[in-house]
């Protein structure tokens, strides 16, 4: 149920997501970014911001955004600096933020989201600008009753951060959600970042406010809020849910516009969910930029562009062309498996390429392998089945060994005990039904059947569907459609 | 041989040729100081025990016949704003009375390479934001010519510690003069080098696009001698320039046979001392004597240099020293509430012990530079100021490059006056800010310059002259203030001013 559903208004949402780029080191010194070390220990002089240290650029980090931004479809500044965002926190040792102020290295992007469900129209966001920063360390407050004590770790301190922000263009909270979801899927498709929101290598704040038709033919607008403390994709959409509702309700009571207060803070309270306004003086900070002494300007050529460009990926929009052409399964099956990420990917591809057959690739992708990996948890790579047992098993049903069910017990049964596909065929009793047996068999059923015989030679010849189940219970290994057949063919021979 | 009056580049020599030992000249400079540094005090911490440790390491390393580095043996003073792994690093605030840096600045590294023996760490202005050495927290200096009168700023204490013989080398640092300000009034030579130069790592930041390092000694050869060891390309710095470290030793000779020397009209002005001008003129007139032309150019952006100076110095110092919160190290208020800076109110606990930790930890003349920069980097403000400066430097550093293509260098004084009574300035600090007048240009525009002595007044004051030059132009300045010295004695004359 969406909020507009049933309002005479327009949400209007813009997004602004920081992104910690998958670097081997920090942006400005040749600490280590490691997730989870003990405290302060991935630390060097430039990044506790002892007196006298100094900053240098990793171009690696620089280029991964370039990547980024290109495949945002930035334009790329040629010439960029940097700034010094100055404020106090005790996880900022320097008192200011190295960050990018009036040049940001690119800008005037956008990506599209398409829902293939149909939700929503296929949406494109406009992106403002891309830009590069690091970020601060970490406080940690301890909440437990009677002390206060708040601790900082400067692991992450300095660690790349690209900063991207989007127009208003974005109409709905599914949409928002749907938008971060590819923009999320891109990054990872293109290395640029591991998105973890639970690490924090993603974060996104939201700015929302509710466009309303007057009777007069204006367009009033609420005041913008922008809300914070979203840790997850469902949050950000919970969340403006939450909000669109609030203001909407706050309309209707007080009839306020845009202009009419300072810009709103508020913070998203998962457990209860709802926002709560935030201090107004967090809003007034004023970050006194200026461009950073200690850092020389950037400048950017073509071939540099073209360089990043060539050793780029493609990106899941053109990924899901891709593989809906060279596999030919449907837009639907494609968008499912591209979503998963470029492992799945790979290891769709792989046993697509083993089968022969795509769309068959492509079902057991989704209602097996998929299955049991959303079932376990964890990720392909670390999935115990690999393409080629997959690709057996396949291939067995194909060669009439077994039926599809039975083929999915055996993946189940691989999957569970570790075994090699033929161990395991072996250890169910499944062999390949001999064509002497199953003559025998079916001579048997349709003795022991008379009515089921009398009705299909009455012209019922689905009843013939009764003895499969009959033969599967005498021999599990039979294969209905041979069951099937040659029933009908020997029921047909009787006089 | 009186080890503490002789040049470096002799002791060099001696201590090659076996005439003199490290530990002996090491320890003549640190009885020197001794006994002389109670009443100047130039050196806010003297490392005895390291210093002759490492002059031992060096004796026997050459007893050994093994290779040795260009300043071996040679005892070197540092400014406190250099940071050192072995001893304290203060910056005289009393914010880092007790810091330790865990790492060595660049030019510490390099020094520590050529095998010098750093004697201490010597005082300065606090965070090198002064023109008198009267704004430590850690006592004034006082001028070894006139122990009534400031030695400069802010490498005041470097300054004083070669004129009264308690070292031969000295490291400063000049972000608008704070070398060759502290040099000319204490009758010595210093240099400060083409920005990006020397390396600014490990340097303790004030204004992080003007602050340069450079050498002080009594004679430019051996200022020469102390930049080679100092000058290079650091990948650690940014800034630095990426561009080979000429010989500064071997052009020093050649003759000024064809140098053009410009003279600048403003400089001779109002507020120009009247025996600080003969001076002056009287250098001009001996360089035209050893073949060099004089020319007059112009700078006319020059009188906007020391607003524009004070815009962009507090503005990035406001930033630099944002980082002496009391939350990481340095001074922390102990949480004992006083109300004695004025302040009573805070939005937090946090803010609280930032305010009391930095109202407490940093002197009136930082406070102000900061306040000063916070404001002009303010929004609706940095157009007005901060931004306007940056123009107006724009402006300066073109007026020099217009002034370089009619001639080589530009000649003129240092500061307006020979050195100043101690507290003459202290409460005007606009008339203390234009102690920087006619040095701050090199700083905006990048530029390099030295200072050194051409005279004396009549009170047995030094007086300095100044040679600017272009970026890199390090080896025509320290030819031009050596062939001077070849033909003067003023840089050899020794104060019997300091009571005993």
């Amino acid at each position: 149920m969406t909020a507009e559903s049933h309002h005479p208004f327009t949400t209007v949402i813009g997004l602004e997501v920081h992104v910690q780029l998958q670097t081997e080191t920090k942006l400005f010194c040749g600490c280590v970014t490691t997730f989870g070390s003990s405290p302060n220990t991935q630390v060097c002089p430039t990044c506790l911001g002892l007196p006298g240290s100094l900053p240098v650029m990793n171009r690696l980090a620089f280029d991964l955004s370039l990547r980024a931004a290109l495949a945002l479809n930035c334009k790329i500044a040629s010439f960029t600096k940097w700034d010094r965002k100055n404020y106090f926190y005790p996880d900022l040792p320097k008192g200011y933020q190295i960050s990018q102020f009036d040049l940001p290295f690119s800008y005037e992007g956008h990506l599209e989201v398409i829902d293939p469900k149909g939700v929503f129209e296929p949406r494109n966001v406009r992106i403002i600008r891309v830009h590069l920063e690091e970020d601060a360390g970490k406080s940690m407050h301890d909440e437990a009753a009677g002390t206060a004590d708040s601790r900082i770790d400067l692991n992450r301190t300095g660690t790349p951060l690209c900063e991207i922000v989007t127009e208003p263009d974005i109409r709905s909270p599914e949409e928002a959600r749907a938008w971060l979801n590819e923009l999320k899927l891109l990054l990872v498709y293109l290395g640029v970042s591991d998105c973890n929101m639970q690490e924090g290598s993603l974060r996104v704040d939201a700015n929302v406010n509710l466009h309303i038709p007057q009777p007069d033919g204006r367009l009033a607008k609420t005041p913008i809020v922008e809300i914070k403390n979203m840790n997850s994709f469902r949050s950000v959409e919970r969340a403006l849910v939450y909000e669109t509702e609030r203001q909407w309700g706050e309309w209707q009571a007080t009839h306020a516009e845009i202009g009419s207060m300072p810009k709103q803070t508020r913070g998203w309270d998962d457990s209860a969910g709802v926002t709560r306004g935030q201090r107004h003086k967090e809003e007034s900070s004023d970050y006194r930029y200026f461009p950073e002494p200690d850092l020389v300007p950037v400048t950017v050529s073509e071939e540099q562009v073209a360089a990043v460009r060539a050793t780029m990926g493609e990106p899941p929009a053109m990924l899901r062309k891709t593989l809906a052409d060279r596999w030919k399964i449907p837009a639907y099956d494609a968008d499912v498996l591209v979503n998963q990420g470029p492992e799945l990917v790979e290891y769709f591809e792989d046993l697509a390429k083993k089968v022969g057959e795509g769309k068959v690739a492509s079902n057991w992708m989704q209602q097996d392998v998929l299955r049991m990996l959303n079932e376990r948890g964890g990720r392909i790579a670390d999935f115990p089945v690999q393409p080629a047992a997959v690709a057996d098993i396949i291939e067995r049903v194909k060669k009439g060994d077994f039926d599809t069910g039975r083929g999915k017990e055996i993946f189940a049964a691989v999957l569970e005990t570790g075994r090699p596909v033929d161990e395991v065929v072996a250890g169910l009793g499944i062999a390949a039904v001999d064509e002497g047996d199953l003559q025998k068999l079916c001579e048997e059923l349709i003795a022991e059947n008379p009515k089921i015989v009398a009705d299909v030679k009455g012209g019922k010849e689905q009843a013939a569907g009764g003895l499969i189940g009959q033969a599967k219970r005498k021999n599990p290994n039979v294969n209905p459609g041979k069951v099937r057949a040659l029933a009908l063919e020997l029921i047909r021979a009787l006089p | 041989m009186t080890m503490t009056t002789t040049s470096a580049t002799e002791l060099a020599s001696a201590l090659q040729k076996g005439e003199i030992t490290s530990v002996e000249c090491t320890t003549a400079f640190l009885d020197r100081i001794g006994s002389t540094n109670p009443t100047i005090n130039a050196f806010l911490s003297v490392d005895r025990d390291g210093a002759l440790a490492k002059a031992e390491a060096v004796d026997t390393a050459r007893a050994q016949g093994k290779p040795l580095g260009p300043l071996a043996g040679l005892p070197v003073a540092v400014k406190d704003v250099l940071c050192t792994t072995d001893q304290k690093t203060t910056c005289a605030s009393r914010m880092l009375k007790t810091y330790e840096p865990p790492y060595d600045a660049d030019v510490v590294r390099r020094l520590r390479e050529a095998d010098a023996i750093i004697l201490g760490k010597t005082n300065m202005d606090e965070f090198a934001m002064g023109g008198s050495n009267e704004n430590s927290a850690y006592g004034l200096v006082r001028n070894p010519w006139d122990t009534n009168s400031a030695p400069g700023g802010s490498s005041g204490g470097s300054a004083a510690a070669v004129a009264a013989d308690m070292a031969p080398l000295a490291i400063g640092s000049d972000t608008g003069g704070s070398i060759r300000q502290p040099a000319g009034l204490c009758g010595i030579t210093g240099l400060k080098p083409t920005y990006g130069r020397v390396s600014r790592r490990g340097l303790i930041a004030f204004s992080s696009s003007l602050d340069q390092i450079g050498p002080m000694a009594r004679s430019a050869k051996e200022c020469a001698m102390l930049l080679q060891a100092i000058a290079g390309h650091d990948p650690g710095d940014s800034t630095s320039l990426n561009t080979p470290v000429p010989d500064y030793l071997t052009g020093l000779e050649k003759p000024l046979q064809g140098l053009r020397i410009g003279r600048v009209a403003e400089h001779f002005g109002e507020g120009l001392d009247q025996e600080v001008a003969e001076h002056v003129e009287q250098t001009f007139a001996a360089y035209e004597a050893a073949g060099a032309t004089i020319h007059e150019v112009e700078l006319p952006h020059a009188r906007y240099g020391v607003p524009t100076y004070y815009l962009i110095a507090p503005s990035e110092a406001s930033s630099n020293l944002a980082r002496y919160d009391g939350a990481h190290y340095g001074h922390r208020w102990d949480g004992t509430p006083t109300d004695d800076q004025g302040i009573s109110t805070f939005d937090s606990p946090l803010v609280e012990m930032y305010c009391r930790s930095r109202a407490e930890g940093f002197g009136p003349e930082v406070k102000r530079r900061i306040m000063l920069g916070t404001y002009a980097l303010s929004a609706g403000y940095y157009d007005a100021y901060y931004a306007k400066a940056l123009r107006v430097r724009r402006l300066i550093r073109n007026d020099f490059t217009q002034a370089f293509k009619k001639v080589d260098l530009i000649g003129g004084p240092v500061s307006a006056t020979p050195a100043f009574k101690l507290g003459e300035k202290t409460d005007d600090p606009v008339a203390m800010y234009l102690v920087d007048l006619y040095t701050v240009g090199a700083n905006l525009a990048g530029i390099g310059g030295i200072s050194f002595p051409c005279g004396f007044t009549k009170t047995n004051l030094p007086v300095g002259f100044q040679l600017q030059g272009p970026a890199l132009s390090e080896p025509l300045l320290l030819q031009a203030a050596h062939q001077y010295q070849q033909t003067t004695d003023w840089h050899l004359q020794r104060t019997t001013a300091i009571p005993s």
